[in-house]
């Protein structure tokens, strides 16, 4: 993969929800440099969920390209795209994104038994993904016996860092954060934004952040609202 | 890296272990009952069909040839009428029959049947594949007050050979008219054959007729006592059969006696075949093993009707799991096939365990059943035919898998990545 390829190139993209009649994403251009952060910013609402689900080749656009490291999503088949996504895209959601049942560490781990790419990554740095896990666990602050609780045991805040630890692992070029912070009180909220955005520096990872609070635009290299992006935003919303 | 589908059913289920459990449980419960009343019917069907081999020909009064094969054979019911002694005698002489053995009923003792006849049935009585009637201990009965009880009247009183014994009037219970006054001595104990025999007391034919020489119409003649030393004076020759078990020399013959004697001049007779009745007798239960098997059947898609609602109902909650699952690269086909593996799962661990508790169902009232019912029940593996249901049970649990992982598909196709809750 070269690195010039932009993490997220988006053009003349259209989607409608199957049964609705008008589109709820109309965007003509987009780009998101490699390794560049990025904050989205637009209310609830507004498309922001769709948007990420059509960057992840989970949706189709109805019309238009959406292209994620070079790659031209639309060019793939269905299970090619769902391993693509495995093997670029990091995410991190709201709260309780962790699968309930699965101890800490199975949900750091959980991409790389989706993903080959990821795994050989962590291969190619000369680790083996559960060092790699614990590893990035004490960068984000989660105590190594925190690491076989089950999920649901663990506190919000330590949910979402184990939530970044899952995005971040094999170092996937994209990750995409969507309100990550939204369940959190203020002091959590800084401390997870200066976390994650100091571990996608290090993996040289593109961030895609997404939220409607604009006050944590200023971390970022760039800020966008989506009602600028999508002409019809203004509806939806 | 083993795929990721298998390790989060597995530990999907895990934690939910109580509902996981329970669901198996009632598919467990269902399948041992399908199985169970197959086995039931097989075996039932097997242990008859095993109880009498090698007699070409029953020989009774005229009447149903199912109830003929019943009461003589089987203990079951009673005969109407007896055959006379003289007609026994001119059965025998046929040209065509090589044995004939004679048996009278109507007396037990403390609720196990009597059988009076002669030597020749230790001799020509054949079970399971021409098994012969083998002695535990002891021997045939020789002599007037003499008799051989069955394996299970033996273990029931803990009869040894020497006892004596009193035979009661009537084929029902404990009788209130007992011939006391002739008390039998056990010369011999029989093995265990899986045969009516079990729970046979037998005696001559003569020893039949001497504990009845001062008895008329079912009762005692009052002020006529005769005592056993006394009772060898008078003529012990039997008046009367019930049935009798007939061998011929040549198979080939049998239409041709069967003819003769249910054309019998003298008396009206019966001769029926037992294989063909036993076959009779099928048609006839048939229809009820067919009800029997239906209702299970019935119970087993109760039982998977609900586990289905059980994952169904799962999937509400776990719509927002799927959806991190899509976002981490599972493919809609992978959240179909964690669902469906999560079915058969719960399926087949019911299948196993109700294997397992069918055997020990078996292996704790098996016994029970054997001695109180005549019911041999296998505690063997699953035979062909419960193979066979279990297969369609597999196969239903199949088809009715799809059903939460066709929705499990359809949401996450649906959802994208909306988390919903």
């Amino acid at each position: 993969m070269s690195t010039a390829a932009p993490a997220v190139a988006l053009r003349g993209l259209r989607f409608a929800w199957p049964g609705t009649p008008r589109p709820c994403l109309e965007i003509d251009a987009f780009e998101l440099a490699a390794g560049e952060r990025v904050f989205l910013h637009g209310p609830s609402g507004s498309g922001k969920t769709t948007l990420l689900s059509l960057i992840g080749g989970v949706l189709d656009p109805d019309a238009g390209h959406v292209a994620v490291h070079g790659q031209e999503l639309g060019a793939l088949h269905a299970g090619a795209r769902d391993r693509f996504r495995a093997d670029h895209i990091g995410f991190v959601f709201q709260l309780f994104n962790l699968i309930p049942y699965l101890s800490a560490r199975d949900n750091i781990l959980l991409p790389c038994r989706f993903s080959r790419a990821r795994r050989a990554r962590i291969a190619a740095a000369g680790g083996d993904p559960a060092a790699e896990a614990a590893r990035l666990a004490a960068r984000l602050d989660l105590q190594a016996a925190l690491l076989d609780h089950p999920a649901a045991e663990l506190s919000v805040g330590q949910q979402q860092r184990v939530a970044a630890a899952r995005a971040l692992i094999g170092r996937p070029p994209l990750v995409i954060a969507d309100e990550p912070t939204s369940a959190l009180d203020a002091d959590r909220q800084r401390g997870f934004l200066d976390l994650l955005l100091a571990e996608c520096a290090q993996a040289g990872a593109a961030l895609l952040f997404v939220s409607h609070d604009g006050r944590l635009a200023e971390h970022f290299d760039r800020v966008v609202a989506l009602g600028e992006l999508n002409r019809v935003a203004g509806e939806a919303a | 890296m083993k795929s990721p589908i298998w390790q989060l059913t597995w530990r999907s289920l895990l934690n939910r272990r109580l509902t996981a459990l329970l669901t198996v449980i009632s598919v467990a419960l269902a399948v041992a009952l399908l199985l169970g009343v197959e086995r039931l019917r097989h075996d039932a069907r097997a242990g008859f069909a095993s109880t009498i081999s090698g007699t070409d020909l029953v020989v009774g009064a005229r009447g149903g040839s199912v109830q003929l094969l019943l009461y003589s054979v089987f203990h079951i019911g009673n005969a109407t009428n007896n055959v006379s002694w003289p007609s026994i005698e001119r059965i025998a002489a046929l040209p065509d029959v090589d044995w004939l053995v004679p048996l009278s009923l109507g007396d037990s003792h403390r609720g196990f049947r009597v059988v009076g006849t002669t030597a020749g049935f230790f001799e020509h009585y054949r079970h399971g594949r021409g098994q012969a009637l083998r002695f535990a201990d002891g021997q045939p009965f020789g002599g007037l007050f003499e008799a051989v009880v069955g394996a299970e009247v033996a273990a029931r009183f803990g009869y040894r050979v020497g006892q004596r014994i009193v035979v009661s009037h009537g084929a029902g219970g404990t009788g209130f008219a007992e011939h006391d006054d002739k008390p039998f001595t056990i010369v011999g104990v029989l093995e265990r054959s899986g045969t009516p025999v079990d729970r046979s007391v037998l005696v001559s034919l003569e020893g039949i007729e001497a504990i009845h020489v001062d008895w008329v119409g079912g009762a005692r003649l009052p002020g006529v006592n005769i005592a056993a030393e006394h009772v060898r004076k008078f003529d012990l020759s039997p008046k009367s059969a019930t049935a009798a078990l007939v061998g011929l020399k040549s198979r080939v013959a049998v239409f041709r006696v069967q003819r003769q004697i249910n054309n019998w001049s003298e008396e009206p007779l019966t001769a029926v075949l037992p294989g063909a009745t036993l076959q009779e007798l099928w048609n006839v239960v048939a229809v009820a093993e067919r009800a029997l098997l239906a209702v299970s059947a019935l119970v087993v898609a109760v039982g998977l009707a609900g586990l289905v609602a059980v994952v169904i109902a799962s999937l509400g909650e776990r719509r927002r799991e799927l959806a991190i699952l899509r976002s981490l690269g599972a493919s809609p086909g992978q959240v179909f096939r964690l669902l469906a593996l999560e079915s058969l799962l719960l399926s087949l661990a019911g299948c196993i365990l109700g294997i397992l508790l069918l055997s020990a169902t078996v292996a704790a009232v098996g016994p029970w059943l054997e001695s109180a019912h005549g019911l041999p029940l296998s505690a063997d593996w699953p035979s062909l035919a419960e193979w066979r249901l279990l297969g369609a049970v597999l196969g239903a649990a199949l088809l009715a898998s799809l059903v939460p992982a066709w929705r499990a598909y359809r949401h996450s196709l649906a959802d994208g990545m909306t988390i919903r809750i």
